[in-house]
């Protein structure tokens, strides 16, 4: 029995030095909200390997020591009922998951994207999001510029990115290092707030299937130091390609792998006009409306 | 506990019934088990419909500057339509009430007149779609129409499967008479009207009445 | 002219220029010519029409289910070989050997295929070989709907299969959200394809869950109590509530698809108002449920395996039964995990969230029962039991996974990631097919007579569990290096493609063992003569289905029996036993009374044909053909409905006869 025992701790601790090891490698979060969910997702398996190492271990307990050969293991064929395992086995798994319950719905307030980050001392900083076929368009609007597949911010302030999408499929948007995703899609907005403690490149890409550009539909997620940020910006501002309604136009285009490409000025309320387009009739997005294309489309 | 006595044991020795006392036997259990059948496929369809209508309180709104259920629908003609629908289902359960008492004659002439109901009430729906069509209000129009026609739409086609179903019921009738299959099929359509009836009125208050107001 | 008659159908439609698809289509096509063939050289035309094709006997119908589906399984294998291989050389320069065009078809075809056309058919045909003979009935509630049913089925399956060669596939993912799947950005046949094969399909579903409910209602031997039912008929009867509230749902969801596509209708659109979260929202109130429709049934398959091999009763059988209860009530509210990431507020989140782990309770409860019905029991190692073993471990690291996705703030993660793969084929796998491969070695002499080879077997459950976690593991931890589904390509720079090396390591084992799997069953029918199981209950079983032949006669039971407890058959024999001591117990033998059985139609055949020319017409805008087969349809359905003479009795002397054999047979 001793051993016995031995032999499940030593089980249990491997699987855990395992399994946090991985993660703590793997996952290597950058950002406060990438943080918190990845300590959350180490915190509910140890929560559930409560549970799953015993049930595992029993698993092979009971089938050797119990094996139909082992003649001098109890056999109780008729035995089928006890109120002590019955609460038991009930009990265990409620406990957990009352514990477990605990901490999602803390942590789902706590994380929900559209709750902003606060960092004492430090304005956050707006990025508009719009999905196109297939590429990812990032529109400062305090700045006034807009960058393709590229979105660059400064370390340690917070990001509110609001999303939207052409008219695309479904789209999803996922910076894995810094933490949580959320779907963009046409004619509505989605918010999310991700911040970066350590400055560095980040991959980032579309997370739902979208069609034939799928797989190149990625971009790069630049966190710099706040005078590299502004050094940036102001690079991109002496660019001479500015993106009005025409260049947009052209942009929401069907294309595949592109290049980052940066505008020095954006069109007004593009990414608002670009929204209410999908439930207005007829509207354009410079904001005027086009009464011709009011009626309803026949199929081809 | 006790395993002494045989716990498996066929009915012993032999039926006392004779062989036509089988066919009742069997006529009620089938009875029992497609009547009960039926009610069950009526509660997958609620969820059918129930789907619609949640796919209707979805989109109600999104007409995309077309037209609302308040510009559209005319009360009185849509109050013509529930009124056929409720006296058809009256006039099923006369058929019905024939059926029991054995009287082929009865139900056929209450099943005729309950087809000609169900018949007017799918003209004027068909009647209404093709005016809003011609309006340019179809389908295409909004979302709000899209799920407006398919929510009606669904409930005209379910009325229009149990026009033919009755047509074919009454051809039975004529040529078996009112038997032990006859009257089962005749229950279960008997479920399948009233139910339609029932899903109409949440259609009327759902769809015009709410929308009406 | 020709547009009328053919629709959009052209030559353009046979995809000459993907070799894959045409060296598939092309090994189908010669397959299906060499059937063919085969059954014309042996002249077995008559025999499979009459026997097979048109019969409504639910063991018949049953084995013709699962045929078809293992056939399934081994496409939609092919394609899951497919991905694997694509992932592991399409990395950096190289973009492997299938462009995204074709690789999306795969994985969209993989999964519809997998769920509705290998899953939901082998649950179906277990079901229709098991129930009836479980609850002591002589057939299910209504056999002619049974056989429309598979029929339907079938219609599903030849649609998805000829897509590979007329045509294409949804490029969408098996559950095809839109806007992608609407015409806008899908103008192809492919969606079309996907939306009715599975409505077609999904009506004989629907169809099942209404016969199988009532046949479990109404149709239960005397004595035999809700409470007394084996756990598999419960866990049926649960199934077939689900099938019956889910399924409408997924008809409506299909059908407004349906609407957008070809009338231009607006639900789901971009523009006009349409909400594609409603469709969102609406695929999931059925698919969360369908899960548990698959799962359910494995469930209580483990059951039925574990109490047998362990040769002792169940334990805590009325837990079980709460538990499933627990687990179908619970499974229409937590439709809403499968989008955490769409906007939804915290409160909503969480809700959902907490919902979905309450299931890891009583999911967690009959684990723990299966386990305490092997203590103190005697375990026989079959490979029945080795499944179940496998399917323990296996499945109790899924289910972890699947808690883990369930609480949303890790699930921002780790969404659409690979992780969520890993997590759904550690549960589907370890969990649905194991199950279900462990009730097909269960009940196979059952319906067949003849036992499977247990060393084959168990060096397919050897592979299959290896292969599983080779082929897993690595996608677990590419899911945590931010690794996306669906990906046709990646950048070198990720990082990723050793684990894809692995998981197409792991594939291959899987491969090998679904090799040892159709060795097995083609060599225990081979050499079906070593393999017999003359005795009608080779396990030395406890329920009602161990009680009659195996075959069993068409009839079921010569006598409906009459049951006392939760497991008849082990008491009787019991109270055989105690008989033999005390001699004056013997049972006197019976007489025979006739036998009221359905009689065999080939309407089922007919509707099946028809509502093929109809899924294709409509595919295809073929539209004279499509009133016409709906005509047809109509016109069958209608024969049926003025046909009055469906049944017939089986005679005292036929009885005799079939039942004299039976002992012979036992007495050789």
């Amino acid at each position: 029995m001793k051993f016995r025992f031995k032999l499940c701790v030593i089980f249990s601790l491997c699987t855990v030095l395992l399994l946090t090891g991985c993660s703590a490698i793997v996952l290597n979060p950058k950002g406060i909200v990438g943080q918190k969910e990845n300590q959350l997702i180490i915190d509910a398996i140890l929560l559930m390997l409560i549970v799953v190492v015993p049930v595992i271990f029993m698993t092979f307990v009971f089938a050797w020591k119990y094996r139909a050969s082992n003649k001098k293991a109890e056999y109780a064929p008729k035995w089928h009922h006890s109120n002590a395992i019955e609460v038991f086995v009930w009990g265990i798994p409620i406990m957990i998951i009352l514990v477990l319950a605990t901490i999602t719905w803390r942590t789902t307030h706590e994380l929900d994207p559209y709750k902003p980050l606060h960092v004492p001392g430090v304005e956050p900083i707006n990025v508009q999001v719009i999905a196109l076929d297939w590429k990812w368009l990032f529109i400062y609007p305090e700045q006034n510029i807009a960058s393709v597949n590229m979105v660059e911010f400064p370390v340690n302030v917070p990001v509110h990115f609001v999303l939207t999408s052409g008219d695309t499929p479904m789209n999803a948007f996922h910076i894995p290092q810094l933490g949580t995703q959320i779907y963009a899609m046409a004619g509505m907005t989605t918010h999310l707030h991700l911040i970066a403690d350590e400055a560095g490149d980040y991959f980032g890409r579309a997370v739902n299937i979208n069609g034939q550009g799928f797989s190149g539909m990625q971009f790069v997620a630049r966190a710099a130091s706040m005078s590299e940020f502004n050094a940036w910006v102001e690079k991109v501002k002496k660019n001479s390609v500015s993106l009005d309604i025409n260049t947009f136009k052209q942009l929401s285009k069907p294309s595949e792998n592109n290049p980052v490409t940066t505008y020095s000025s954006v069109a007004d309320h593009l990414f608002d006009n670009l929204v209410m387009s999908f439930m207005m009739p007829g509207m354009d997005l410079d904001g005027s409306h086009n009464h011709n294309t009011a009626s309803a489309s026949k199929p081809e | 506990m006790s395993t002494q006595e045989n716990v498996i044991s066929a009915q012993a020795g032999i039926h006392p019934h004779a062989h036509h006392g089988h066919h009742h036997d069997h006529d009620a259990e089938a009875t029992d088990k497609v009547v009960f059948g039926f009610w069950i496929y009526i509660m997958s369809d609620c969820i059918l419909f129930a789907s619609i209508f949640g796919a209707f309180a979805v989109l109600h709104n999104n007409t995309f500057g077309g037209p609302d259920a308040k510009e559209l629908f005319s009360m009185p003609y849509v109050l013509v339509e529930t009124f056929l629908l409720l006296t058809s289902s009256f006039t099923y359960g006369l058929a019905m009430l024939g059926t029991y008492r054995g009287a082929k004659n009865q139900v056929l002439f209450w099943l005729g007149i309950t087809f000609l109901l169900g018949l007017g009430f799918i003209c004027m729906e068909v009647n209404e779609f093709h005016k809003l069509i011609l309006e340019g209000n179809g389908p295409q129009r909004s979302a709000f129409l899209s799920s407006f026609f398919t929510l009606v739409g669904t409930h005209g086609l379910h009325v229009t499967c149990g026009l033919i179903w009755m047509v074919l019921l009454m051809l039975q009738v004529g040529k078996h008479g009112i038997g032990a299959v006859t009257t089962r099929k005749l229950a279960c359509l008997s479920l399948f009207w009233h139910f339609l009836d029932i899903v109409w009125i949440f259609v009327f208050t759902v769809v015009y009445l709410m929308g009406a107001i | 002219m020709i547009e009328h008659i053919l629709g959009k159908l052209d030559l353009s439609a046979i995809p000459f220029d993907e070799p894959p698809a045409m060296i598939a289509g092309g090994g189908m096509v010669v397959g299906a010519i060499a059937v063919v063939i085969l059954i014309t050289y042996l002249r077995k035309w008559k025999w499979l029409w009459t026997e097979w094709l048109t019969s409504v006997d639910h063991k018949k119908i049953g084995i013709m289910y699962i045929l078809v589906a293992l056939v399934m399984l081994l496409r939609g294998f092919a394609d899951a070989m497919l991905m694997r291989a694509q992932q592991a050389v399409s990395v950096g320069s190289a973009h492997g050997f299938l462009p995204p065009s074709h690789y999306d078809q795969i994985f969209t075809a993989h999964g519809v295929i997998m769920i509705f056309f290998m899953a939901m058919p082998i649950m179906v045909g277990l079901m229709n070989i098991v129930v009836p003979l479980q609850i002591g009935a002589r057939d299910v509630a209504f056999p002619f709907l049974n056989s429309v049913s598979f029929w339907l089925f079938v219609v599903g399956v030849i649609l998805v299969m000829l897509s590979l060669i007329v045509g294409e596939f949804g490029r969408t993912g098996w559950l095809a959200y839109p806007p992608l799947s609407e015409t806008q950005f899908s103008p192809g046949v492919g969606v079309d394809y996907y939306l009715w094969s599975l409505q077609i399909s999904g009506i004989g579903t629907l169809l099942t869950g209404v016969n199988f409910f009532v046949t479990i209602i109404k149709m239960r031997c005397p004595g035999m109590t809700l409470m007394r039912m084996p756990i598999f008929t419960w866990t049926a009867l649960c199934t077939n509530i689900l099938i019956i509230i889910a399924f409408p749902i997924l008809t409506v969801t299909l059908g407004m698809l349906a609407l957008d596509r070809y009338l231009d209708f607006h639900f789901f659109s971009n523009s006009f108002g349409g909400n594609q979260m409603l469709y969102v929202n609406l695929i999931w109130a059925w698919g969360h449920p369908e899960v548990y429709i698959l799962v359910l049934p494995a469930f209580g398959i483990f059951s039925e395996v574990v109490s047998t091999y362990c040769q002792k009763r169940l334990f805590g059988y009325t837990t079980m039964v709460y538990a499933t209860a627990c687990i179908t009530i619970l499974s229409f509210i937590v439709w809403l995990h499968h989008f955490f990431t769409m906007g939804a507020g915290a409160n909503v989140n969480a809700f959902f969230g907490i919902a979905t782990m309450v299931i890891s309770i009583p999911t967690g409860v009959k684990i723990f029962n299966w386990l305490f019905t092997m203590y103190r029991g005697r375990v026989h190692f079959t490979a029945p039991m080795y499944w179940t073993l496998g399917f323990i471990v296996t499945f109790s690291i899924g289910g972890m996974t699947g808690v883990l996705l369930a609480v949303p703030g890790a699930d921002f993660l780790l969404h659409n990631s690979l992780f969520l793969i890993a997590h759904f084929h550690n549960v589907i796998i370890g969990g649905v097919v194991f199950g279900y491969i462990a009730g097909i070695t269960y009940w196979f002499p059952k319906a067949t007579g003849i036992k499977l080879n247990e060393a084959l077997g168990k060096a397919s459950f050897w592979c299959w569990l290896v292969g599983f976690y080779f082929a897993f593991i690595p996608l677990y931890i590419l899911g945590f290096m931010g690794a996306t589904r669906r990906l046709s390509h990646y950048d070198a720079a990720t990082g990723w493609h050793p684990y894809f090396v692995i998981a197409l390591v792991g594939a291959l084992i899987i491969f090998a063992g679904i090799g040892f799997m159709v060795l097995q069953i083609g060599t225990s029918i081979l050499w079906r003569k070593k393999n017999m199981d003359t005795t009608g209950d080779p396990w030395n079983g406890r329920t009602l289905e161990w009680d009659t032949a195996s075959p069993p006669p068409f009839y079921n039971f010569a006598h409906i029996p009459h049951v006392h407890s939760v497991e008849p058959h082990w008491d009787h024999k019991q109270a055989l036993l105690n008989a033999e001591k005390h001699p004056a117990r013997v049972e006197s033998k019976r007489a025979y009374e006739p036998i009221h059985m359905p009689k065999n139609t080939g309407v089922g055949v007919m509707i099946g044909i028809f509502g093929f020319f109809l899924g294709f017409a409509l595919i295809w805008d073929i539209w004279w053909l499509v009133i016409a087969s709906g005509l047809a349809i109509f016109a069958s359905v209608a024969y049926r409905s003025f046909d009055y003479d469906i049944d017939y009795y089986v005679t005292v002397e036929e009885i005799e006869k079939i039942e004299n054999e039976i002992s012979n047979r036992k007495r050789a």
